[in-house]
């Protein structure tokens, strides 16, 4: 079986000016909207309690509301978690009130009703734990950039990184400008899908940048363009397979993960669509506007004798 | 060209086998144990106490699966939950307060397997249901402390070199001592420099009054906020101790923050109720010269406090004694009377300040004070009858025999040096955990089925080889993260389906080179081998990219999403291991030895 029997390679470069306008679009649209809606943070960042409870029948949300306005907790948010028997309920961060306490008068008011309400699970965060954890994120996204960039750098040309992750990061932004826009809930097990994003698009890129490196090598007599677009087109079959089996093991968390999961998986599922476009569409223009040349690999003998690896 | 010498072929077996082994532990369960350890330093845990516990199940009938014995404890395991409780309330009431009887989840795996320390993954919080908190340990409390109790010993040291002086204030993060006139302050300097190596003395005067400013050096600040930390990581594990919980982990977290886990803690009341006991202890001097009327403000150094019977006392504001200083606490009888005591061991300078304070007062009474959530309470108020030398302190009158104890408990649960608040809790219930670890397995197993079909359907006999490798992949992944013991999350579970997810894509970069060479007119065997050789520097590279991901990830990130990234990183390792040499040994056993090969199945 092959999917992909392509004879002549595909001209990508002279989409250039399409698939840059694309991306540019998609990207201010991004930045609109985390802009205007902004990040619908959970507690893990904002701080405040969350707790899940389950009931051994369809639990009453108006019922559970009252008993909370009960102890003074009206802004508290009741939803429904996952069936009818789960509920999810949020506090925000208060003033007086110990964190750490609430969840036990809330347990025990809950209990009064019914006492047959399970607590499935509590989470408290401390004003000062989110914002260590925002700080924490943003180091840790600026990080992967600066050793992503430091080791194409050195695999590569200053060129390649800074194409790749201005690609990658592009597809960040496009991320986050999805969960702005759905306001779906930002956790930590978001950004971490959002950093692992980042670590596995650039394989994408570096995929491409190999095949042209070694294109330069192979076609002396080539233009740039076509070098490039000969490199897209042969690993194009890969990168099409290769995110379609790892997307398949990513759906099947988007499903069958449960709450905690999906979210995350729903990050990656994006970030994996975004991917594939941007390491083709958006890195590969960038290093033409950047202005790769062979003599950026084929300046003396000595280096290439340096790249060739067993 | 496509051959491994023999010592290759043996390297990945040996690797396999080793992995299979270390992965077992995995697939035999857990059964429910009880662990009993024993809580003071003199008892051990040893053959004997194995014995005492083995009878103690036998009297009561009950036949644990198998019992162990390791350095700090002795483990009974059972074929139910039932029985499992049952042994301990027996052992519970059979071996008294002394030791703590724990319930825990013991590996059911054989004993060659245990005895080779292979044991299943350990499994975080959110997959086994228990309790992490985060708590942060109030560092301007710790130096407000210790400033309060330099003041006092300021004092005293005046005092006891006869050097006249007006007064001494504290005022935020500075101590003010008054002297009369330069010679008296000069002297007082001198003095103090000697004994308070910790101060920065910084004259100033003030009208007609000599000051001498004392604030702390900023390394003696340090200092003082590292030991309250660490005395709070004692303090935080002896109380753990009395929740009687198999698995603790109590660490420090960052410069003031402790984490405290409690695996299969459901109670998390009682936990946070024992844990969150801001209690400190301070023993002070009860002022009984001068006569309180009701309602009356206290006078100038003095606070008033209520006793455990509702009546006030009349408390000075100078700390002869702060609980840190306590070295162990126990219930007991006075030798002479058969009175309910409490004997109490202080360390070595607590044991100097306790009985210069004791000589110096004998006939007064003192207050040991527990402060809880800012409000002191006095536990007891003795009096002192003689001076106390050597550390050892009786206190004993009025005290039933289980006043006594608690008592006791709360003196040796000891003080915290500094309070503390919960800044961060996270709860899973074991419900929701075993729901997690059953929603984390069945995603990984749909996700890798339906990636075998798809690799096989499309690179054949290839793609057969890549499954196989990437089976082993996660074998291998399996046994290193059941080695090292690494925490496994939900997250983690996630990162193992996600590097899975990955790994495939070093075999489909190796089988498109494959096919290309193929589709070149180069000879198989050739392609074979062409085929592996390029995509290598590829593979390399792609893999170091997400490894620097997942580096950065396990620095900065947090709690669970620390476990996804150290999944990742070995995921990548492991990866690179299987899909590169696992996946070309098995194609050079199949093709490699054949010498006209005409056709590869790669589809």
């Amino acid at each position: 079986m092959e999917f992909f029997k392509i004879k002549r390679d595909i001209p990508f470069m002279s989409y250039g000016r399409y698939t840059t306008t694309i991306s540019l679009v998609t990207f201010v649209l991004a930045v609109f909207f985390l802009a205007t809606k902004g990040l619908n943070f959970g507690v893990d960042f904002t701080g405040g309690t969350v707790m899940e409870v389950h009931y051994a029948q369809p639990a009453d949300l108006n019922k559970v509301r009252e008993q909370l306005a009960g102890i003074d907790l009206k802004d508290a948010q009741v939803q429904n978690f996952g069936s009818s028997h789960d509920v999810l309920i949020q506090v925000p961060l208060k003033q007086n009130t110990s964190g750490a306490k609430l969840s036990e008068n809330v347990m025990g008011k809950l209990r009064e009703a019914d006492a047959g309400v399970e607590m499935r699970r509590v989470e408290f965060v401390g004003p000062q734990v989110g914002k260590d954890l925002v700080d924490n994120g943003a180091m840790a996204l600026l990080l992967v950039s600066l050793g992503i960039v430091g080791y194409l750098w050195l695999r590569f040309e200053w060129k390649f990184g800074l194409a790749a992750i201005i690609a990658n990061l592009h597809d960040v932004v496009i991320i986050l400008g999805f969960f702005a826009f759905f306001q779906w809930e930002f956790s930590l097990s978001v950004l971490a899908a959002v950093l692992a994003v980042l670590g596995y698009s650039v394989n994408e890129s570096v995929v491409v940048f190999d095949r042209i490196r070694e294109n330069f090598r192979k076609m002396r007599k080539t233009e740039v363009a076509e070098i490039i677009d000969n490199a897209i087109t042969r690993t194009m079959s890969r990168t099409i397979i290769t995110h379609a089996s790892t997307q398949m093991m990513v759906t099947a968390m988007l499903f069958l993960g449960g709450e905690t999961l999906h979210y995350f998986a729903l990050a990656l599922t994006i970030g994996i669509l975004f991917s594939i476009y941007s390491s083709v569409l958006v890195a590969s223009p960038l290093l033409m506007i950047f202005g790769v040349s062979r003599e950026d690999f084929i300046k003396p003998e000595k280096t290439e004798a340096e790249e060739v690896l067993p | 060209m496509n051959h491994y010498p023999l010592w290759k072929y043996l390297l990945i077996l040996a690797a396999l086998v080793l992995g299979l082994i270390y992965t077992l532990p995995n697939f035999y369960g857990e059964s429910p144990a009880v662990q009993v350890l024993p809580l003071r330093a003199n008892l051990k845990a040893d053959a004997a106490l194995m014995t005492r516990v083995g009878e103690a199940l036998k009297n009561a009938q009950l036949s644990p699966e198998a019992m162990s014995l390791d350095a700090s404890s002795v483990k009974a395991r059972f074929a139910d939950t039932d029985s499992q409780l049952k042994a301990k309330d027996i052992l519970h009431a059979q071996l008294g307060e002394d030791y703590v009887v724990a319930l825990n989840l013991l590996p059911r795996s054989p004993q060659w397997l245990s005895s080779l320390n292979a044991l299943p993954m350990y499994l975080g919080l959110d997959l086994r249901g228990g309790v992490h908190f985060l708590l942060q340990v109030d560092m301007k409390g710790a130096l407000d402390k210790a400033l309060e109790s330099a003041t006092g010993d300021m004092r005293s040291a005046l005092r006891e070199q006869n050097i006249p002086y007006a007064g001494i204030t504290r005022d935020g993060n500075a101590i003010t001592v008054r002297f009369r006139d330069a010679e008296s302050r000069s002297k007082g300097e001198a003095e103090i420099k000697q004994r308070f190596s910790g101060l920065n003395l910084n004259d100033s005067d003030k009208s007609s009054e000599f000051h001498l400013l004392a604030t702390l050096k900023p390394q003696e600040e340090t200092h003082i906020q590292e030991t309250a930390v660490q005395q709070n990581l004692i303090t935080l594990r002896n109380r753990v101790n009395e929740l009687g919980v198999a698995e603790p982990v109590i660490q420090q977290q960052g410069l003031d923050r402790i984490v405290v886990q409690l695996p299969g803690v459901q109670d998390t009341a009682r936990a946070k109720d024992i844990l969150g006991r801001t209690a400190t202890l301070e023993v002070r001097l009860v002022d009984d010269e001068r006569i309180m009327s009701a309602g009356a403000a206290a006078p100038f150094g003095t606070e008033m406090f209520k006793d455990r019977d509702g009546s006030t006392l009349l408390v000075k504001k100078a700390v002869l004694l702060t609980g840190e200083r306590i070295n162990d606490a126990q219930p007991g009888f006075d030798n002479r009377t058969n009175e309910a005591a409490v004997h109490i061991n202080l360390d070595a300078v607590g044991a100097r300040k306790f009985k210069e304070a004791t000589r110096e007062n004998v006939g007064k009474r003192m207050a040991i004070i527990l402060f809880e959530k800012g409000k002191g309470e006095v536990v007891t108020a003795p009096v002192i009858r003689e001076e106390i030398g050597g550390g050892r302190v009786q206190i004993s009158g009025k005290m039933s025999s289980e006043e006594a104890k608690d008592t006791a408990l709360l003196l040796r649960a000891g003080a915290l040096a500094a309070p503390m608040e919960i800044v961060e809790e996270r709860t899973v219930g074991p419900s929701l955990g075993a729901d997690n670890i059953a929603r984390g397995f069945h995603s990984t197993q749909i996700g890798f089925i339906a990636i075998a079909i798809f690799m096989m359907a499309y690179y054949l006999m290839f793609g057969g080889i890549s499954v196989l490798a990437l089976g082993a992949n996660l074998l291998l992944l399996v046994a290193l993260l059941s080695m090292l013991q690494a925490t496994l999350t939900l997250p983690g579970m996630a990162g193992i389906a996600l590097t899975l997810g990955m790994a495939i894509d070093s075999n489909v970069l190796i089988n498109e080179r494959i096919r290309e060479e193929l589709r070149n007119g180069v000879p198989p065997q050739t392609a074979i081998h062409a085929g592996y050789d390029n995509a290598f520097a590829t593979i390399l590279d792609s893999n170091i990219t997400t490894l620097i991901a997942g580096i950065a990830l396990f620095m900065f990130g947090s709690g669970p999403i620390r476990g996804f990234a150290v999944v990742l990183c070995l995921g990548i390792m492991t990866s690179m291991f299987s899909s590169v040499l696992v996946s070309r040994a098995m194609v050079n056993l199949i093709y490699g030895r054949k010498a006209r090969l005409n056709k590869v199945a790669i589809g």
